[in-house]
């Protein structure tokens, strides 16, 4: 029993990862007013960026920081057509994603050619901590992409809700004339918060390329940049909300493979349903909490003369 | 009044340009392909693919010309490239893609001197009317079970974990036939099998493998594109590996036993041979290890490889 739970949960923390960084990121953009549908299209791109850097000279920080260049450079195409040119921001995202999905196809194509693995950042046990029993084998022998997408819920949480730029940030998605009335840069948060949520849409993507996958192909994350986008409407716009969304959906989901694979006969049409169906039930049954999104989003920002 | 003549003068001039340009290649046999995934895919694209090079390696390029869409995982865009590939008066569309079935019965009744063919499936349609619709299939559960058999001789803890992508077509056929080679080598084995649900969800297929190996599997195997992650798994974690569709020993030499392989050129030179004729539609081919159209590809490396080497280099001390 005690094997399986371990199992379990390791799987959930290791399929949480890619969505914690890319929720956050989205979360952060969106409380500033921002919806960017294309993060399916930027994780690609981080996760080819990270691959192909690790593959060419076998250095994993070299493949993060790549992922990160290229998440920012997205993240600032994303800020200038919906903050700068205000485009409809739904259509503009969608638009990305593909951007994302056929530029790394191409790339991936061109420069890689046929599927090939790496080798990804090493489980990293942390001292002490690691020789708690069950606790410490679930938790502390991760490697330290699954310990940074933790570590982002806190350090966002913080930032978001303790600090001045936290408040800027709040205040330019609630209400940005009343914050731009009081100095603040309506502009300049905008591009900082997308820009911020492209680098960590790109480390989400290397998170599966060079740490839990270690291989890329076209489409790797499959959809995962949408899954993301819905568990910050899960999470309500708040950090440990859409860490509570992204366990629940990745716990039900490894339940769902480790049912599966102990041939408990429940067909796998339906076990396969599983995380999307608890997470509509939770969904709904939140619902009454009647939680807004923020009042500018999606709206691009016109001073009033 | 004018303006109208012109146009019509235009479009006949247009018409037989046409004309002169289907003219010169008469003898060119222009084929194209749909597939879900990409070229590269190491599974079931790239085995249409790299039959389709066989093929025009062996007629020259001169007399085979082919054109490819890949990556055409939204059935409804591939509907319009298979639309657009038959008014551009290909000899044959290919949709390589047993989702893409509807998607003909809808498309081949408009280009009634177009052949086309899909898989994998039995189905030519002729029951709806249809004649000019080709079917193929992969009687996959034989190199299944040769993998099953080879799989269950190397197991030490006789728990096998396998990872599907829908319980459809080849890849169940795998399956059921992995299991059943497994089965009568070792009637005891345990053999557990995981649907990830799609044929690109490579996270899932990764974790299935985590999971499998978890509960004590030591020999893995898959079927669909997804597999790529859960043979990192395999790789990562030493356990063995079984591949299908592709031969897929250059992700992780040290691990990969043996791959069933695909070779659509059994499948393609017949009906290339029957649409010369004439003939543009309604059978069913197979491959089978019978006709050729399954290989297994031993990869020595991991299966005996070791071994050998390990005495070449005096690693091992027989003892006698």
């Amino acid at each position: 029993m005690e094997a399986i739970i371990i199992g379990i949960a390791k799987s959930a923390i290791r399929l949480a990862t890619p969505y914690l960084y890319a929720s956050i990121g989205e979360t952060i953009g969106q409380l500033s007013g921002v919806l960017n549908l294309g993060v399916d299209g930027v994780m690609l791109m981080g996760a080819f960026s990270a691959f192909y850097t690790v593959l060419r000279t076998g250095n994993l920080w070299l493949g993060l920081l790549a992922a990160i260049v290229v998440g920012a450079i997205f993240g600032l195409l994303i800020a200038f057509i919906n903050v700068t040119l205000k485009a409809e921001q739904g259509i503009s995202g969608i638009g990305v994603y593909i951007f994302g999905l056929g530029l790394s196809s191409l790339l991936f194509s061109t420069m890689v050619g046929t599927v090939q693995t790496v080798s990804g950042f090493p489980p990293l046990s942390i001292p002490l901590l690691s020789n708690i029993p069950v606790v410490g084998e679930i938790f502390f022998q991760q490697n330290i992409l699954v310990y940074g997408a933790f570590a982002l819920v806190p350090i966002s949480w913080f930032i978001l809700t303790k600090t001045p730029l936290g408040l800027s940030i709040r205040a330019v998605g609630q209400h940005p004339e009343a914050a731009d009335s009081l100095g603040v840069n309506i502009v300049r948060i905008r591009y900082f918060t997308v820009v911020l949520g492209g680098m960590l849409s790109g480390i989400a993507g290397a998170s599966l390329s060079i740490a839990l996958l270690n291989v890329f192909q076209q489409n790797l994350t499959n959809g995962m940049g949408f899954i993301a986008v819905a568990l910050v409407y899960f999470g309500a716009w708040r950090p440990k909300t859409v860490l509570i969304g992204a366990l629940l959906f990745s716990t039900v989901n490894a339940i769902q493979i480790w049912i599966q694979v102990k041939g408990i006969n429940i067909p796998s049409d339906f076990t396969l349903m599983l995380p999307y169906i608890v997470t509509i039930v939770v969904l709904a049954a939140m619902a009454k909490r009647r939680i807004h999104p923020p009042a500018a989003l999606n709206k691009p920002f016109e001073r009033g003369e | 009044m004018k303006c109208k003549k012109n146009i019509t003068i235009l479009i006949m001039i247009s018409i037989l340009v046409l004309f002169l340009g289907f003219g010169a290649n008469a003898k060119t046999f222009r084929v194209a392909v749909i597939m879900p995934s990409a070229i590269s895919d190491l599974a079931f694209s790239q085995s249409m693919y790299d039959s389709l090079l066989t093929i025009q390696e062996e007629m020259g390029k001169e007399n085979f010309e082919f054109v490819y869409s890949e990556n055409m995982f939204v059935v409804a865009d591939a509907a319009a490239a298979i639309r657009d590939y038959a008014s551009e008066g290909y000899d044959l569309v290919i949709a390589h893609g047993s989702q893409y079935g509807s998607s003909l019965v809808d498309i081949a009744p408009d280009f009634p001197n177009t052949s086309f063919t899909w898989g994998t499936s039995v189905s030519t349609f002729s029951d709806q009317g249809i004649t000019n619709i080709f079917a193929y299939e992969a009687r996959s559960e034989e190199g299944g079970y040769v993998c099953g058999v080879l799989a269950a001789k190397l197991s030490e803890s006789n728990v096998y974990g396998v990872i599907g992508p829908i319980e459809t077509g080849d890849a169940k056929l795998y399956v059921d036939g992995f299991k059943a080679g497994v089965l009568a080598t070792k009637p005891d084995a345990q053999v557990n099998v995981n649907w990830t649900g799609s044929f690109s969800d490579v996270a899932l297929a990764s974790e299935a493998a985590q999971t499998h190996i978890n509960v004590g599997a030591d020999v893995l195997t898959g079927t669909a594109q997804m597999v790529v992650g859960a043979i990192g798994v395999a790789r990562q974690r030493g356990v063995l590996w079984f591949g299908t569709q592709a031969d897929q020993t250059s992700i992780a030499p040290e691990v990969v036993v043996a791959n069933q392989v695909y070779d659509w050129t059994v499948v393609l030179r017949p009906m290339i041979q029957l649409i010369r004729e004439g003939t543009i539609g309604g059978t069913t081919y197979a491959l089978t290890l019978a006709n050729g159209g399954l290989k297994i590809v031993v990869n020595q490396e991991a299966l005996v490889g070791k071994t050998i080497q390990d005495i070449i280099e005096g690693k091992i001390d027989i003892e006698l």
